[in-house]
């Protein structure tokens, strides 16, 4: 399947940045692994996963998601989200993703309360 | 004292207002052990001896005894002689009755007292032993009551549908909720020959096993009647002719039988004696009448037929006397014109949603009142509405596909009035459906499409999705526990089921040999989910 996710790793003080582009689904896979591989790499107390630019994501998805929360869990990294639009943040509270990750509107957000929380 | 002991007669005790009493003539006490069981002396509750015993200080010699009394007359009959009453607490419980000394020399005093201790001691203990006695007898008759409730149950429930009929373009629902001492109702559907459909529904007078007995029956008769005949009236009369022989006295059954074309919505139907039933078009409530007498009264009796065509949109219900005859907290009946008010309301909503909002509104009628008096059985028929197609399409099962259905689903829908963010769920279960059909049902086979039909109708966007996997469950995968899945205890996957039910209002799944659809039901009148009706 062709990957339509591209994942662009953005590592800052303390805080690694994925800003994703595209469709999450079963193609996005190793778009997903490999960005979470390169952003652990720097040991960032926190991730931040930028959604602004992703059109789609199906319950595959979800998955590929929900695994990289439990990996991050395991290696003690606080995981963050922003620019989710309002039906994905719906389904990330009804699949109670959102009880796992603070959920930002955007980037800025994100960065504001990373910075007063540091 | 053997003397007084040889000549007590056997005292048994009924009742707390009636105490009764065994007596015996003294020459049966003289044939020892072995002689006949004395008969028993009955005092009615009224008998003036009652209160003279309970008020008597000891024994008591009845011969010179002068009280209008049929209980003393007859325990003289029986050759008693002296009675020491039995009372505690202030109650008379029963009597030791003594015939003639065997001496045939009078009681002396020293007897007399003997007797009275005799009596003051065995009282309160006889008392204890009725009041053990009673409560067992009342624990056994609940036992085989609530015995008989659950046979009559088990024999109701497993003569009644297990589901209703899926027929395309109708809606069919159907409650049945009996009463805690079961009555006899009954429904039933029957396939028949053509795709046409029969349709029962029946009340036997009585109660519990026997009412149970009669409705299994006549359910049968009606079955296999229905196969061969093809006139409503004509399989009523069949029936009919076949109870009546057997059925038990006093008992008759009503019921109502309808044969529905599905095609044309033409419904023949006959009645024997049930309640008429209701139709609603466009709000406009009407009842359909057909005469004719309960099933088992008599033979001979024929059937008229009425003919009625359910248009697009109308509403039929059936319904037993346990609706219309429900009483409130202060004795007033529900009535056919709630019944018909509420019907005129719900002219255009689903066949479950109607029954639904008839028991919310028979619940709230009957609040407080503390049992449901009788069976209630409820049917309901719709005939869809008017639909218009939106979207009816195929994309290979190809991975990726579900956004090409999702855009062209888009494309269909672009005109509807859906609130955007519903538009958004109903995307994403329309999405979900399609994987699980490419993958699950067509295995990811390019050569088989998945087909996706969306149509407004009822108020609703009903989208169907449908490939080629032949009759399957949807599974019975656990509900996603994300808190399991961040620990690795359950596989990360497993959502796409689990958003499709959050997604959307109503699923239904069905198929056949060849085919698996999904039905996913959008409201756009603002109602929301009402379990699996059609």
């Amino acid at each position: 399947m062709a990957t339509t996710l591209e994942a662009r790793v953005q590592a800052g003080p303390g805080r690694a940045t994925i800003h994703l582009a595209g469709d999450i689904d079963g193609g996005a896979r190793d778009a997903f692994d490999g960005a979470y591989r390169e952003a652990s790499s720097s040991s960032p107390a926190s991730l931040l996963l930028d959604f602004d630019a992703v059109d789609y994501i199906n319950s595959t998805g979800i998955a590929l998601i929900v695994g990289l929360l439990g990996r991050a869990r395991a290696d003690g990294v606080a995981v963050a989200a922003c620019g989710l639009s309002d039906h994905y943040r719906e389904i990330f509270e009804i699949t109670r993703l959102s009880d796992f990750m603070s959920i930002y509107a955007d980037e800025a957000s994100a960065a504001s309360s990373h910075e007063g929380s540091e | 004292m053997s003397t007084i002991a040889h000549s007590l007669r056997r005292v048994i005790f009924r009742g707390r207002t009636a105490p009764d009493v065994v007596a015996s003539p003294p020459d049966a006490e003289s044939a020892g052990p072995a002689a006949a069981e004395p008969s028993p002396v009955d005092i009615a509750p009224n008998d003036p001896i009652i209160a003279f015993f309970q008020s008597a200080p000891g024994a008591i010699d009845i011969e010179g005894l002068e009280l209008e009394s049929p209980a003393l007359d007859q325990l003289r009959a029986a050759g008693v002689r002296l009675v020491v009453p039995l009372v505690t607490q202030g109650e008379l419980i029963g009597l030791l009755n003594l015939g003639p000394r065997l001496s045939d020399q009078e009681y002396s005093g020293d007897d007399r007292r003997l007797l009275e201790s005799l009596a003051a001691q065995a009282a309160p203990a006889v008392r204890v032993g009725q009041l053990v006695r009673e409560q067992e007898a009342e624990i056994r008759s609940r036992e085989r009551l609530d015995q008989e409730l659950a046979v009559a149950r088990l024999i109701q429930q497993n003569f009644l549908p297990r589901q209703v009929p899926e027929l395309d373009g109708w809606g069919v629902a159907a409650d049945y909720r009996p009463a805690r001492e079961v009555g006899g109702d009954f429904y039933d559907f029957i396939d028949l020959p053509d795709g046409r459909l029969g349709i029962v529904i029946g009340d036997v007078t009585d109660k519990g096993v026997p009412a149970a007995l009669v409705m299994a029956a006549t359910r049968s008769v009606l079955r296999a009647s229905a196969q061969r005949l093809l006139e409503p009236g004509a399989v009523l009369e069949r029936v009919n002719e076949h109870l009546c022989p057997d059925i038990p006295e006093n008992m008759f059954v009503t019921c109502l039988y309808g044969v529905l074309e599905p095609e044309t919505g033409r419904l023949v139907f006959a009645n024997a004696g049930h309640n008429l039933p209701v139709m609603s078009v466009d709000g406009v409530v009407s009842e359909l009448r057909a005469r004719g007498m309960p099933l088992g009264l008599m033979t001979g009796m024929s059937y008229e037929e009425t003919e009625a065509v359910l248009e697009p949109g109308a509403h039929l219900l059936l319904y037993s006397d346990g609706v219309t005859e429900a009483h409130d907290a202060s004795r007033e009946m529900f009535g056919s014109s709630r019944l018909a008010e509420q019907m005129a309301r719900s002219s255009d909503v689903p066949g479950g949603r109607l029954i639904g909002s008839l028991l919310d509104s028979l619940g709230r009628f009957t609040s407080g009142v503390a049992e449901q008096e009788d069976d209630i059985t409820l049917v309901a028929i719709r005939r869809a509405g008017d639909t218009s197609t939106l979207a009816d399409f195929t994309v290979a099962s190809v991975q990726g596909n579900e956004r090409e259905a999702i855009r062209k689903l888009e494309r269909g829908l672009v005109n509807s009035t859906v609130d955007p963010a519903r538009m958004e769920r109903l995307k994403t279960a329309v999405g979900e459906a399609t994987m699980n059909a490419m993958e699950h049902g067509n295995g990811f086979d390019p050569e088989l499409p998945v087909h996706v039909r969306a149509v407004q109708a009822d108020g609703a966007i009903r989208v169907s999705i449908t490939d080629h996997g032949g009759a399957r469950g949807i599974g019975d995968a656990p509900e996603p526990d994300l808190e399991a899945k961040l620990a690795g205890d359950q596989t990360p996957r497993g959502w796409g089921l689990f958003l499709i039910r959050n997604m959307v209002d109503e699923m239904h799944v069905s198929g056949d040999e060849h085919h698996h659809t999904v039905e996913l039901v959008l409201r756009t009148d603002g109602g929301g989910s009402d379990g699996n009706d059609a």
